[in-house]
């Protein structure tokens, strides 16, 4: 779990790319393209998009086939309709699976920033003895890979009662060393004075923090967000492992189920992986220009 | 405070972590119940064992094929998208994409594309006759090519991150570098190898150590698109596959899956005991 995290950490800022591009064009010159050159670099940028896509393409104009046009020329979209989509929503249940995805993903990441907020502000702020052997062990969790845990986990959550739920799905990743570390980080940053300021004036640590320290950490903890709910949303292994009730079942783990069960009907399959890979997509762009927003604000901060 | 994240980081990581050390030398019976403990000499038997030899083996190549695969195709791509050109951010958004999907959603596309009756590729009439072994036997089928056939699942479905990473390191290279060599008539593959290489040294190394533990965490394409086969040879058995897998041998023994969870746990600590040698913290948080 700990690398799937970090692995995100610079996920969501193609926008930022575009524009960084942009505000560039001015000390571009030296080595912007012209003429021919030029024409080139768009044929390859042409070439290497359609390799790229090829594998979304194909599989859009298979769930936008009927069955019986699947196997025909998988290039172009012969016959467009929307009734496979529609059948994977209902019949694949993928508008069940999406919203348990989303209830999990939803609690976890709430969890992982309340809980890595709280102990990121103890290591940062406060004065305990011992600190320091705690925080080694902290850290240390960031190196033990979730396909470790996964034997006892599993049947510690049996033990509880907790297969085929929400509890046993979100649980175990209620809290994330990387978060912990992350936000440490940043609460370092925080003037001393801040603290002692509100210190004299009678304000206590969860009022401090409520009121000032996680305002003023406000981008750090959006992309914690992002990348906590990444993170629960795109998990593969532990659902399979602990959902075997058809309606419990994640997005992840209810595409595999669909993928079993529809063999024959590849155009179902393909639509049920439409279906999945669209909130995504969405929320990608939509979040990657807030989350980039908040990113430069808190690098002019501070 | 610490409480909350002591709690669940206690019972979930560390907890299991070390009751999958005692457990790792234990064997079970066909339930996996009635554990006895076989002494810790059972990691180095387990270590031994051909089934586990195999999986390790798998791993490391496939760690070899998509880690370099992966670098060398999203530094091209980063590098030709790192123009000024009309119309590049919309490139540079398609790029980037394949970074929204999910491992399930991302290998079905490669399940359609590569299966031998009812794919894409195998129903294309040109690529089917250019490559007759799509449809028979089939690559993911084929136990030559099925490891390299996960490995393009893979490195495709991975390629939006690299590209993202290796452009923001390209950003991050200060332009006079690349204005003042070419003044000095540099041309572009010189100031290539010689300004972005060195430069990107940084963002190379985060993205060789996150890609190399995502291989070695290699589980849900090879679930989905080969389940660990062709069997019987089983060329596409990772390890975590090999612990966790539907055909898995020792899918019943507690024991040996705990210890061979273990081992996993393991070679990843060496893999980064590695990587922190090698590039010490600045490499970690820097971009």
């Amino acid at each position: 779990m700990a690398t799937e995290l970090t692995d995100d950490l610079t996920m969501p800022v193609p926008g930022e790319l575009a524009k960084a591009a942009r505000r560039r064009r001015p000390m571009q010159s030296f080595d912007e393209p012209t003429g021919a050159g030029r024409l080139g670099r768009y044929a390859l940028l042409c070439v290497v998009t359609f390799l790229v896509v090829f594998p979304i393409y194909t599989t859009v104009v298979a769930a936008l086939k009927p069955g019986s046009e699947v196997l025909k020329n998988p290039l172009v979209p012969t016959t467009v309709t929307f009734d496979v989509l529609i059948e994977a929503w209902n019949e694949g249940r993928l508008g069940r699976y999406l919203f348990n995805s989303f209830v999990v993903a939803f609690i976890v990441t709430v969890f992982q920033v309340v809980t890595s907020v709280l102990a990121a502000y103890a290591f940062a702020i406060l004065e305990f003895p011992g600190k320091r052997i705690a925080f080694l062990l902290f850290v240390a969790t960031l190196l033990v890979p979730a396909e470790a845990t996964l034997v006892v986990n599993l049947d510690t959550i049996d033990g509880l009662g907790w297969l085929n739920t929400y509890q046993g799905l979100a649980v175990p990743f209620l809290a994330t060393a990387f978060g912990i570390f992350l936000l440490r980080q940043v609460f370092l940053t925080l003037p001393r004075d801040l603290r002692d300021a509100a210190a004299i004036d009678g304000v206590g640590h969860l009022g401090f923090l409520r009121h000032v320290a996680v305002p003023l950490v406000r981008p750090t903890i959006g992309a914690l967000a992002l990348f906590s709910f990444l993170g629960t949303w795109n998990q593969y292994l532990w659902p399979n492992l602990v959902i075997n009730e058809a309606d419990m079942n994640t997005v992840q783990s209810g595409l595999r189920l669909l993928s079993r069960s529809s063999l024959s009907q590849p155009n179902l399959v393909m639509a049920g992986t439409v279906i999945a890979a669209v909130p995504i997509f969405v929320a990608l762009f939509v979040f990657q220009r807030q989350l980039v927003r908040g990113l430069t604000a808190g690098a002019v901060k501070g | 405070m610490l409480l909350p994240s002591a709690v669940i980081l206690g019972v979930f990581v560390l907890y299991p972590l070390g009751r999958a050390v005692w457990l790792g030398q234990q064997r079970c019976d066909n339930f996996g119940n009635n554990c006895v403990s076989q002494g810790f000499g059972q990691y180095l038997d387990l270590f031994r064992s051909t089934e586990f030899q195999n999986a390790l083996g798998v791993t490391i190549r496939f760690a070899l094929i998509t880690v370099p695969a992966g670098v060398i195709l999203g530094v091209g791509l980063a590098v030709l998208a790192d123009k000024y050109l009309r119309g590049i951010g919309v490139f540079r958004g398609i790029f980037s994409s394949t970074v929204a999907t999910s491992v399930a959603v991302a290998s079905l596309m490669w399940l359609f594309l590569l299966q031998p009756s009812v794919g894409a590729l195998a129903n294309i009439g040109w690529f089917n006759s250019l490559f007759p072994s799509v449809k028979s036997p089939g690559w993911l089928q084929d136990p030559d090519t099925a490891l390299w056939a996960v490995s393009a699942s893979s490195v495709w479905a991975n390629l939006g991150f690299t590209f993202i990473l290796v452009t923001a390191g390209l950003q991050s290279i200060p332009r006079d570098l690349h204005e003042a060599a070419a003044v000095d008539g540099a041309g572009g593959v010189r100031r290539f190898w010689s300004i972005t290489v060195p430069m990107l040294g940084p963002t190379l190394l985060f993205v060789v150590i996150v890609s190399s533990t995502r291989a070695f965490q290699a589980y849900g394409e090879i679930d989905l698109l080969t389940g660990g086969g062709p069997q019987p040879t089983n060329p596409t058995t990772t390890i975590p596959y090999f612990i966790y897998g539907q055909n898995s041998p020792i899918r019943n023994d507690t024991g040996l899956q705990a210890g061979a969870a273990v081992l996993l746990f393991l070679l990843l600590l060496v893999l980064s005991g590695l990587q922190l040698a090698g590039v010490g913290r600045r490499v970690h948080y820097g971009d």
